[in-house]
């Protein structure tokens, strides 16, 4: 009776049709089946905030939701928002500002990060670690990815400033 | 680690999810937000035969104001309460609590039904529910029944709740006049469990307590309501404040664990009453109390 179940969902703009054992989660999902192997899966119970994606345009835990529960959903993973150069100044900046090392966490760094400066396009720093504090980092610390978040917030707030009329 | 293996279903309607909780009983878990079942399950320190999937249910979405009372749908994520002006304007205590529970990408997921299901003693919605005297709906195979929030939660994740039922709604009396709250919590991290936290409802009138309800998490099997005589319908002084911290010697009897032991578990509940009582009467010389 544990019988995959067919699913059909979008994932970085395109269709996707498969068939999915109930106990597959979406970052399991992701990684083996469709191979985006940019989600990446740490402590797969919630804690360190690597298998970070977007669903339905909010960021969750890929490894706290099941592969049948996004049926009908639209799933962005780091390949789409790096693709669609939707955070390349953010990319840009991590760079710059050394703020990743290993590179483990980045992906989800970089997904969440985003989704703060979706909401707030001028975050104080405070507000910057308050909206990260799901993300473990475990070899730059925090200080370099705060700047790089910031710097991008600034750069992003002057560009529109000069764009408007 | 990964779930083992289980049989999924998703429910249709309330009764259809009531019918199948009826098949299986116990073998069975309910799959709302998911943001304590899924850890639990890919720890393997559960392993239900089937996942009753109930995110479909729209009937458990919505929060409104009703007759004499705020209705929270159980399938209310903590983002959904945290915008809520419904909420903001008749349970501002749950607003700014959910603002401690976890983080952005668990509050998309997190409900508030869940969370009261689950019943971790050291979350901060069932504080909130006792503190604000919520009554818990629940609905199963012989209709639906009420129940106080100060009885619903029986020990560490356990409840009132029977295997067979639903938890569909929570019910929040309208506040009163001259109502406040307070709230605060001490973690290692933002977001994470408490080590301690106090959740609090008042009536504060010319400057004295009318009613507190300080309920404290993370101190024990459940969250704790208790009862401070000393401090209500009088002008506090530092003796009153004092009596009523050393009640919490005899009501807390908090348990140790890797973060804090019981002794600083409970002076942490002692500065946490001492501020509540201080910002809820603009008293911040009582904040102070062991300097005294």
């Amino acid at each position: 009776m544990t019988a995959p179940h067919s699913i059909s969902l979008e994932v970085n703009g395109e269709r996707v049709e498969a068939y999915v054992l109930p106990r597959i989660n979406l970052a399991d999902f992701l990684r083996e089946h469709l191979k985006l192997t940019g989600t990446h899966v740490g402590c797969e119970h919630g804690v360190c905030g690597a298998c970070t994606v977007r669903v339905n345009g909010e960021i969750v835990r890929s490894c706290l939701m099941l592969a049948v529960q996004v049926n009908g959903a639209s799933i962005e993973t780091i390949e789409g928002l790096s693709d669609s150069g939707e955070i390349s100044d953010l990319q840009a900046a991590f760079r710059e500002r050394n703020a990743l090392q290993c590179g483990y966490c980045t992906p989800a760094m970089l997904i969440t990060a985003q989704d703060l400066l979706r909401q707030e396009a001028d975050p104080g720093r405070e507000q910057i670690r308050e909206h990260l504090s799901g993300n473990y980092c475990r070899c730059t610390g925090y200080q370099a990815i705060v700047d790089a978040v910031e710097a991008t917030a600034k750069a992003r707030k002057d560009r529109d400033k000069s764009r408007a009329p | 680690m990964k779930a083992s293996a289980f049989d999924y279903a998703r429910a249709s309607s309330v009764d259809n999810a009531i019918e199948l909780l009826g098949q299986y009983g116990d073998r069975a878990k309910v799959l709302s937000g998911g943001q304590s079942l899924m850890p639990a399950m890919n720890l393997r320190l559960l392993a239900p035969e089937l996942i009753l999937d109930i995110g479909a249910l729209d009937e458990l979405r919505g929060i409104t104001v009703q007759d004499g009372f705020l209705s929270i749908g159980a399938l209310s994520r903590h983002v959904d309460l945290q915008n809520s002006p419904n909420i903001a304007d008749c349970a501002p205590l749950l607003k700014e609590a959910i603002a401690h529970v976890a983080h952005p990408a668990i509050r998309n997921r997190g409900t508030i039904g869940g969370s009261l299901a689950h019943a971790d003693p050291a979350s901060e919605l069932p504080a909130c529910v006792i503190a604000l005297d919520a009554t818990i709906v629940l609905r199963g195979p012989k209709g639906e029944r009420r129940i106080a929030a100060e009885d619903f939660f029986l020990g560490i994740y356990e409840t009132a709740l029977s295997a067979e039922e639903l938890l569909v709604a929570v019910e929040v009396p309208l506040p009163l006049p001259n109502a406040a709250h307070y709230f605060c919590e001490f973690a290692r991290r933002h977001g994470d469990y408490a080590i301690v936290g106090l959740a609090a409802q008042a009536v504060v009138d010319d400057r004295k307590l009318i009613d507190l309800r300080p309920v404290f998490f993370g101190v024990g099997d459940k969250a704790m309501h208790v009862k401070v005589p000393p401090l209500l319908n009088v002008d506090v002084t530092r003796e009153a404040l004092s009596e009523a911290l050393q009640a919490l010697d005899e009501a807390l009897d908090p348990p140790e664990d890797q973060q804090a032991n019981g002794v600083m578990r409970l002076h942490y509940a002692k500065v946490l009453l001492a501020r509540c009582v201080a910002a809820l009467l603009s008293r911040p010389d009582l904040a102070n109390w062991e300097t005294a």
